[in-house]
C-alpha cells in the first residue's frame, strides 16, 4: 500500500505537469506569441474552459497526500512556508487574470491581465521547478522531522536550475499546445517557439540531469538496481527526439504528444531518484521521511486509496470527455469559446 | 497564549472566513441556476433561461474568487497547523482529498462546459453541465463539514502509541453524526443567501423600472424559496445541529447562550451581555426554561453551565455569545421578512410594495453575516480545543513557522484580498447594471402583479 500511494501520488503530479503544465506554458509565452488583442484573447480562450479543470489535479494531490503521508505533507508544506504562500499568491494571480481578463472591453483593463497571467504563469512554472529541486536534492530536516524553508535555502544553484528547466519544459509545451489549438499567423509564431524552446528544454534536461548526480549521489541507485526504471528516462529521451522530429508544421498534435512524453519521463525520472524517500535529510539519513515512517497506518492507506482510485476513475472518464467538448481551433466568433 | 499560535489562529481564521464568503452564494445560487434551467427545459418558458443565463455570468466570477482564495486553506492544514496535520491526518484526511477527487474536478470540469453556453454544446449538455456544476459544489461542502465535523467530534479512531490517532472505520467518520445536521444547515444557510441576493437584485430591477419580467420572476422565487429556507434554517436544521451541539460540545453551548451556571428548567436568552468575571448576563431578556426544551425537549431538563468546567477549558465566552445572537437573531429576521413577502405576493401586491423592496434590496448583506457569524460560534465555541477532546489548539501550529513570518503573509493575504474585493464588487456591479439578456420584451409597470 505504501508502494502504491507512492505511485499513485506520482501520476496524480504528472498529470498536473501535464494538463496545468500547457496553461503554465501558454501563459509564459503569451506576451511574445501574441501580439494584439485578439491574439491574446486567443490564447487566453484557448485554456479558459479548462484550466481550472486542469489546477484541481494539484489540489487533489495535496489532499491525497495529507491522508497518506501525513508526516511528510506537514514537514514539507510548513518547512516550505513562505515558498508555498508565495506560490499560493502567484496562483490567485494567474488565475483571476484569466477569469477577469475578457470581462471589461478596455484595453488598460486587458493590458493589465494581460501582464498577471504572463507574471503569473512564468513564476509558477518557475517556483514549482524549484520546489521539485528542493526535494530531489533534499532538505535540513532535524530529528523531529522538520525544517524551516528560507527563501535563502529555497533559491540555491540546483533548483534555480530546475526550475529553468520546468519553464523551458512548460514553456514548449505551451508553445506545442497552441500549435494545436491555433491557426494563422498565431500559430506560425508558435511554431517557432516550439522549434526554439526544444533546444532549451533539450538542454536544461542535460544540464539538470548531471547537476542531480552532483547534489544527490545517490541518485542512480534506484536505476542500477532495477533496469525497468530507466523506462522514464528512456521516456525522457525518446520524447525529446519525437519533438525534435516533429519541428516542421503539421505536426502539430505530434508535437503536444512529444512535450507530454517529456514531461511523463522527467517526473517519473525525479520520483524514482528519491523513491522510497519523499523528503531526504541532508543532516542526517536518519531524519528521512521515507513512504514507510511518514505513512498513516495501513487500514487509513487501504481506505482513502480505494475511496480515492474510484473516484479518479470516474474523473478520468468524465474530464476526458470534457476535454473533448473544447477540441479544435479556437477561434473569435461567437459559435466558439 | 503565544504570539505565534495567535498568528496561526489569525491567519486561518482570516483566510477561511474571506474564502468562505464565496462558497456562501456558489453553493446555493448553483443550486438556482440548476433549478432554472430545468425549469426552462421543462417549461419552455425563456424567461427561465434568461435569469438562469444573467446568474451563470455572475456565478462564474464569484467561482473564480471562491477556487483561489480556497487553495490556500488546503495548504494551510499543513503550513500552519502542522502537528494538527501530523497527529490526524490519516482520520481528518480521509474526507479532505475526496472534496477534490468527487467535488471540485466535477464543478471545474463542467463550469467551463457550461459557461460555453447551450450553442456550444447544445441544450441537453448545457443542462447537465449545469447540474455537475451544482451537484459538485454542494457536494464539496459535504466533505468539507465532515473533515470540520471530525475536530468537533472526533470519531472512527483509536490513540496511536506514537501520540497522534489512527483510523479504525472509513464509514464512521464519512457518516459522522454531527456531520450530517450540521452539513444541512450550512447548505440551507447557502440556499438562503442566494435566495435573498436573488431578491435583492431582482428589487433593484422593480425598484429602478427596468428589466421587469426577470425581476418579477427574481423577486417571486426569492419570496416562496426564501419562506421555505428561512423557515428550515431554524427547524429542522439549526434546530437538530444545535442538539448535537449540546450532546457533544457541552462547553460550546454553554458558552453561546451565555449559560454560567448548571440550571434545571434553564432559561433562553434572548439578550444580555455576558460579564465573563462575575459570571452573569447583565441586562437580560429571558424566556423561562427554554433552554431546556430546546436542549433536551423538556423544560426540566438540567442544562451544564460554564461553570462546571475548569476556565482553561471555557472557548472566549463574549465573541461565542455575540456571534450566536447575531446569527440566531437575523435568522429571525428573515423568517418574518420572507413571511411578509410572501403575504403580499398572496395579495398580488409584493412587486409594487416599493418599502418591501427597498428592505429585501438593502438586506442582501445580511445573510453573508449570518452565515459567517454561524462559522465562529462553531470554530470559537470549540475553543481551547482544536480536536475536541483531544487535541487543543496551542498544540496543533507550525513551530518550525514564526510568528514574524505568518504576519507577514496575513499582511500579503489582507493587501490582495482587499483588491480581490474591490474587483469582485465593481465586475459584480457591472454585470447588475448591464441587466440581463431578456428574450421577451419587459412588459409595462401597468401591466402591474
Amino acid at each position: 500500500m505504501n508502494v502504491a500511494w507512492f505511485w499513485a501520488l506520482s501520476a496524480m503530479l504528472t498529470a498536473y505537469a501535464v494538463l496545468d503544465g500547457y496553461d503554465l506554458g501558454v501563459g509564459t509565452l503569451s506576451l511574445w506569441v501574441a501580439h494584439d488583442d485578439d491574439e491574446r484573447r486567443l490564447v487566453v480562450n484557448s485554456i479558459s474552459p479548462v484550466w481550472n479543470g486542469n489546477e484541481v489535479w494539484l489540489l487533489a494531490a495535496g489532499g491525497m497526500l495529507v491522508v497518506s503521508f501525513p508526516r511528510v505533507y506537514a514537514s514539507g508544506f510548513s518547512g516550505f512556508y513562505l515558498a508555498l504562500m508565495v506560490l499560493l499568491w502567484l496562483l490567485i494571480l494567474r488565475g483571476i487574470s484569466i477569469e477577469f481578463r475578457n470581462q471589461v472591453a478596455d484595453p488598460l483593463w486587458r493590458s493589465l491581465w494581460d501582464a498577471g497571467f504572463w507574471v503569473g504563469s512564468l513564476l509558477v512554472a518557475l517556483l514549482l521547478g524549484v520546489a521539485l529541486g528542493n526535494v530531489v536534492q533534499g532538505l535540513p530536516i532535524g530529528p523531529n522531522g522538520y525544517f524551516q524553508g528560507t527563501f535563502a535555502l529555497l533559491l540555491n544553484p540546483y533548483s534555480l536550475l530546475t526550475g529553468l528547466l520546468s519553464v523551458a519544459v512548460l514553456a514548449w509545451h505551451g508553445a506545442n499546445y497552441l500549435r494545436v489549438k491555433t491557426e494563422g499567423a498565431l500559430l506560425a509564431r508558435a511554431e517557432k517557439w516550439s522549434r526554439s524552446l526544444w533546444w532549451a528544454a533539450a538542454g536544461m534536461a542535460v544540464i539538470v540531469t548531471v547537476a542531480t548526480f552532483a547534489v544527490r549521489p545517490s541518485a542512480g541507485r534506484n536505476f542500477q538496481a532495477h533496469a525497468i526504471a530507466w523506462v522514464l528516462p528512456l521516456l525522457t529521451l525518446g520524447g525529446l527526439v519525437y519533438g525534435f522530429l516533429c519541428r516542421q508544421e503539421d505536426h502539430n498534435n505530434q508535437a503536444f504528444r512529444a512535450s507530454t512524453l517529456v514531461i511523463m519521463g522527467l517526473m517519473g525520472s525525479a520520483v524514482l531518484t528519491v523513491f522510497p524517500d519523499l523528503l531526504t535529510s541532508t543532516l542526517n539519513p536518519q531524519y528521512s521521511l521515507n513512504i514507510y515512517n511518514a505513512a498513516s497506518s495501513p487500514l487509513a492507506l487501504r481506505t482513502s486509496f480505494i475511496a480515492n482510485v474510484v473516484g479518479m476513475i470516474g474523473v478520468v472518464v468524465y474530464s476526458t470527455y470534457v476535454h473533448r467538448t473544447f477540441h479544435g481551433k479556437v477561434r473569435l466568433d461567437s459559435g466558439h469559446y | 497564549m503565544s504570539e505565534a499560535v495567535f498568528a496561526h489562529r489569525i491567519q486561518f481564521a482570516f483566510t477561511v472566513m474571506f474564502h468562505y464568503l464565496f462558497p456562501i452564494l456558489t453553493m446555493g445560487l448553483g443550486f438556482f441556476i440548476a433549478l432554472f434551467s430545468t425549469l426552462h427545459i421543462v417549461t419552455k418558458d425563456r424567461r427561465y433561461a434568461d435569469a438562469a443565463q444573467f446568474w451563470a455570468k455572475i456565478f462564474a466570477i464569484n467561482f473564480a474568487l471562491g477556487v483561489v482564495t480556497g487553495i490556500p486553506l488546503e495548504f494551510e492544514f499543513g503550513t500552519n497547523w502542522s502537528r494538527f496535520s501530523s497527529f490526524g491526518g490519516g482520520v481528518f484526511g480521509q474526507m479532505l482529498p475526496l472534496e477534490g477527487v468527487y467535488a471540485f474536478f466535477l464543478e471545474s470540469g463542467f463550469l467551463g462546459m457550461f459557461l460555453a453556453g447551450e450553442r456550444r454544446v447544445g441544450r441537453t449538455l448545457h443542462w447537465l453541465a449545469g447540474l455537475g456544476v451544482a451537484f459538485g459544489s454542494l457536494l464539496s461542502g459535504y466533505f468539507i463539514v465532515a473533515t470540520n465535523a471530525w475536530m468537533q467530534h472526533p470519531v472512527g479512531y483509536e490513540l496511536d502509541p506514537s501520540g497522534g490517532v489512527r483510523l479504525t472505520s472509513f464509514w464512521a467518520v464519512l457518516f459522522n453524526p454531527y456531520a450530517g445536521w450540521q452539513y444541512a444547515h450550512v447548505i440551507n444557510g447557502s440556499l438562503l443567501a442566494a435566495a435573498f441576493v436573488i431578491g435583492g437584485v431582482g428589487a433593484f430591477y422593480l425598484l429602478s423600472n427596468r428589466h421587469l419580467e426577470f425581476a418579477r420572476l427574481s423577486v417571486k422565487t426569492a419570496v416562496v424559496a426564501g419562506v421555505i429556507l428561512a423557515l428550515t434554517q431554524l427547524f429542522p436544521t439549526g434546530d437538530f445541529n444545535g442538539k448535537n451541539v449540546v450532546q457533544y460540545q457541552p462547553t460550546k453551548l454553554a458558552a453561546m447562550e451565555g449559560l454560567f451556571e448548571t440550571e434545571k428548567g434553564a432559561p433562553l436568552a434572548i439578550i444580555g451581555m455576558p460579564d465573563t468575571e462575575k459570571g452573569i448576563l447583565i441586562d437580560p431578556l429571558y424566556v423561562p426554561e427554554f433552554l431546556s426544551f430546546l436542549a433536551y425537549g423538556d423544560f426540566h431538563a438540567t442544562v451544564e453551565g460554564l461553570s462546571k468546567y475548569s476556565r482553561d477549558l471555557w472557548p472566549p465566552v463574549v465573541l461565542t455569545y455575540y456571534t450566536y445572537h447575531i446569527m440566531v437573531g437575523l435568522g429571525t429576521i428573515f423568517i418574518a421578512q420572507m413571511l411578509i413577502g410572501l403575504f403580499l405576493l398572496w395579495r398580488r401586491k409584493l412587486y409594487s410594495s416599493r418599502w418591501f423592496l427597498w428592505m429585501l434590496m438593502l438586506s442582501v448583506p445580511f445573510p453573508y453575516i449570518a452565515n459567517e457569524a454561524g462559522w465562529v460560534v462553531s470554530e470559537v465555541g470549540r475553543q481551547p480545543w482544536l480536536v475536541y477532546g483531544l487535541l487543543l489548539t496551542h498544540a496543533g501550529t507550525s513551530t518550525n513557522v514564526a510568528a514574524g513570518e505568518t504576519v507577514f503573509t496575513t499582511l500579503g493575504f489582507a493587501g490582495i484580498y482587499a483588491m480581490l474585493s474591490i474587483l469582485f464588487l465593481f465586475l459584480v456591479a457591472r454585470i447588475i447594471h448591464h441587466g440581463p439578456e431578456e428574450s421577451v420584451p419587459a412588459a409595462s409597470i401597468a401591466a402591474g402583479f
